[in-house]
């Protein structure tokens, strides 16, 4: 009798063999669960999405009162909280995507322990739910952008560079997902990780300019410049600023690095999701 | 009927590390990992799946080993063993939530495993959106799910609290809506566990029904149970597991008597035991004789005739009144009755030393083969010095072809408590 077996279960697997296949027929559970993360949240709450506006709102305030009117980092004859709003905005995005990802072996243990479906549905729902969330975020930003705009007091012409927002928001997808799936392979066994990812977030929105402009703190600083510069994060920011025409600068070869170096980071990613899944209950 | 082979289970085993993952100190990750480099392994003492037996840190231990086997397209096969067999392991490889150390599993088909009823339930959701979170967990299409929804509903028995988030639910409809949504996967291969220990007995019976249905629908699945009745009706074939390998295969009638008998040995009717059973151990059971009607050891015991047990009983201390029991169960371990010498308010004394007591059980069992625990306890402050569970089979024998005609019929309410007395030899 001949026989013919759909899969195989072993001891090892390569490590990018990567079955899109399989991902696509759980392509319900992975919009299920954007439902439940994005239903989930709000639930017991007045506000409900609200709350969604309510906290980038506050904090660019907060930004501009010390960073702006004190400390002086918003460029010149751009409203300074625009400026803050746009860095928060989508800074907010990348810092999400990364934490809640870096999360995804340990908060799920549970429920990968009692049933099998491809891993990645978990961080991939993750950076579409946070996709949801941003976009609401995004489209309070053009709200606050035309109310400038038609105010007057400053002159803020957008330009075309703006169309390739959603090609920014690709890369700091990868960029989150590639690291938190680093991340929450290595949480696995070293859960120290989770402290790094922790405050690491916030360190490393000091090292983009989020509150500051690149051009400052190179002006300022040769090596804290080239330090900032050096950040993937970067260019998308800047990019991002300069196409609401508050600040920021375009920079064609840095985002081809954030791009590269976003792909790289997804590959080694996967690599080791990959490699951990397989026997991640036997040490989380 | 040439059946497919869906699953093919070849040489797999997984071994587990005892004691704390990794070294602890930031050196000893170090150290490992030069280690690992290198490939040399760190000299890991590799011991069988005893529990009982304390483990050294660092010691690696086979929780599953040399486990092969097929299954057949619709064939129900049913899993048992003691706690800590390795059906659990096994589960957990075939249902793909971790890999196996070595050896393979080769599927044909769809494989859903209902480990846990509920698995993904957030209780923070409403029921309806539950039933397609934890669908879609499952492996079911949203689709699926939608034109099953009412039939899932109706089956849980909760459609007045649909709409109501899952964190006020009773436990017992927690349970019910997530078997409901699980009874209504359809997969090719269906894994189980114990899952239908939940929910009130009526719920149970339809849980069985369910599987009943699913089995006679011509799909395979894999079933875990500690209730005997269960699988024998469920199932036709089964594995016994024990201590990590697989101790029998075949048919699930012959692996449930396996089952139950991996306590009892074929001493035919003498047993001597060295190993403590549960309980304090003050007074351990040393042997357990089954006497026939000619005073000889032996095995079986003639229909009508009553059953007589001889205990020795090694005891470190005085008791003036210490408690014995003997019960009986049939072949599946169901408790048929329950032979105490304290229903009879009889005093027996244990020394330090060696004992002997005998009794003598009214038998009105049918031929047929049963099983015997014996305990010894504390009269006084009821605790269990030693309790041998199932530790001797044997077998009820008609005397002649004809025998039921050769005895006057007797009606008897059937003895939960049976006369027994207890009498002291030495």
């Amino acid at each position: 009798m001949k026989e013919t077996f759909d899969y195989e279960i072993g001891a090892k697997k390569s490590l990018l063999s990567f079955n899109f296949k399989e991902l696509w027929r759980y392509r319900d559970l992975i919009s299920l669960l954007v439902k439940r993360d994005y239903v989930a949240v709000y639930k017991q709450t007045v506000l409900g999405p609200v709350w969604f506006f309510i906290q980038p709102l506050i904090t660019s305030l907060i930004f501009t009162l010390i960073f702006g009117k004190i400390a002086n980092l918003a460029p010149a004859g751009v409203p300074p909280f625009l400026f803050f709003l746009c860095g928060q905005t989508f800074w907010n995005y990348f810092a999400s995507c990364l934490t809640a990802t870096s999360n995804t072996f340990v908060a799920n243990a549970s429920v990968f322990g009692k049933v099998y479906f491809p891993r990645l549905a978990v961080p991939i729902s993750v950076v579409i739910s946070n996709l949801l969330k941003f976009s609401l975020q995004f489209l309070m930003l053009i709200v606050v952008w035309v109310y400038y705009y038609f105010e007057g007091t400053y002159a803020i012409e957008a330009n075309f560079t703006l169309l390739l927002v959603p090609l920014y928001l690709v890369f700091m997808a990868i960029l989150g997902l590639g690291a938190g799936l680093v991340i929450s392979s290595l949480t696995t066994r070293y859960r120290d990780f989770t402290f790094l990812v922790g405050f690491g977030v916030q360190l490393l929105m000091w090292a983009t300019p989020v509150v500051y402009q690149l051009d400052t703190m190179a002006s300022k600083n040769k090596l804290l410049g080239k330090l900032v510069t050096s950040n993937p994060m970067t260019s998308i920011l800047e990019a991002a600023k300069y196409g609401f025409n508050c600040g920021g600068s375009f920079r064609p070869t840095l985002l081809f690095y954030s791009a590269a170096f976003g792909c790289i980071l997804l590959l080694i990613g996967i690599a080791v999701f990959n490699r951990v899944e397989k026997t991640f209950m036997d040490t989380v | 009927m040439n059946r497919d082979v869906v699953i093919k289970v070849e040489n797999l085993g997984k071994k587990y590390h005892l004691g704390e993952i990794g070294s602890g100190t930031f050196a000893g990750e170090l150290v490992r990992f030069v280690k690992n480099l290198r490939g040399t392994k760190s000299s890991d003492l590799i011991t069988d799946n005893d529990r009982t037996i304390q483990a050294k840190k660092g010691d690696i231990v086979w929780a599953a080993k040399d486990i092969n086997f097929e299954v057949k397209q619709g064939e129900v096969l049913g899993i048992i063993g003691k706690n800590g067999a390795g059906k659990s392991t096994l589960l957990k490889m075939l249902s793909r939530v971790t890999a196996p150390s070595v050896g393979s599993i080769k599927v044909k088909g769809r494989i859903a495993s209902l480990l846990e009823v509920g698995t993904g339930f957030h209780p923070d959701l409403t029921g309806r959106e539950n039933i397609f979170l934890n669908g879609a967990i499952l492996g079911m299409t949203k689709n699926e799910i939608r034109s099953k929804f009412d039939e899932i509903v109706d089956f849980s028995g909760v459609a007045r609290y649909i709409d109501t988030p899952v964190k006020r639910y009773s436990s017992g409809m927690y349970v019910r809506l997530a078997f409901a949504v699980a009874a209504h996967l359809e997969p090719e291969i269906l894994i189980v566990d114990e899952v239908l220990a939940v929910g009130d007995i009526e719920f149970q019976r339809k849980c069985l029904g369910k599987m009943k249905d699913v089995s006679g629908e011509g799909r395979t699945v894999i079933f875990v149970s500690h209730n005997m009745g269960a699988v024998k009706s469920l199932c036709q074939s089964g594995i016994v597991m024990k201590n990590g390998t697989m101790d029998f295969a075949g048919n699930i009638n012959d692996c449930v008597t396996q089952y139950l008998r991996i306590n009892t040995t074929d001493n035919e009717g003498d047993v001597v035991i060295d190993k403590k059973g549960t309980g304090t151990g003050e007074a351990l059971i040393k042997r357990i004789q089954m006497i026939n009607e000619d005073g000889n050891t032996a095995e079986s015991v003639l229909y009508k005739s009553p059953i007589k047990i001889r205990l020795t009983i090694d005891s470190e201390v005085d008791i003036p009144k210490a408690s014995l029991d003997v019960k009986i169960s049939d072949k599946d371990g169901s408790i048929l009755f329950h032979a105490l010498n304290l229903y009879h308010n009889q005093a027996l004394p244990l020394q330090i030393g060696e004992n002997i007591f005998e009794t003598e059980i009214h038998n009105d069992l049918l031929p047929g083969g049963f099983l015997a625990s014996v305990g010894v306890h504390n009269a006084a402050t009821y605790y269990t010095m030693d309790y041998q569970e199932n530790i001797v089979a044997f077998e009820v024998i008609k005397a002649a072809k004809n025998a039921f005609e050769s005895y006057p019929y007797e009606w008897v309410v059937a003895p939960a408590m049976a006369q027994s007395d207890w009498k002291k030899i030495k």
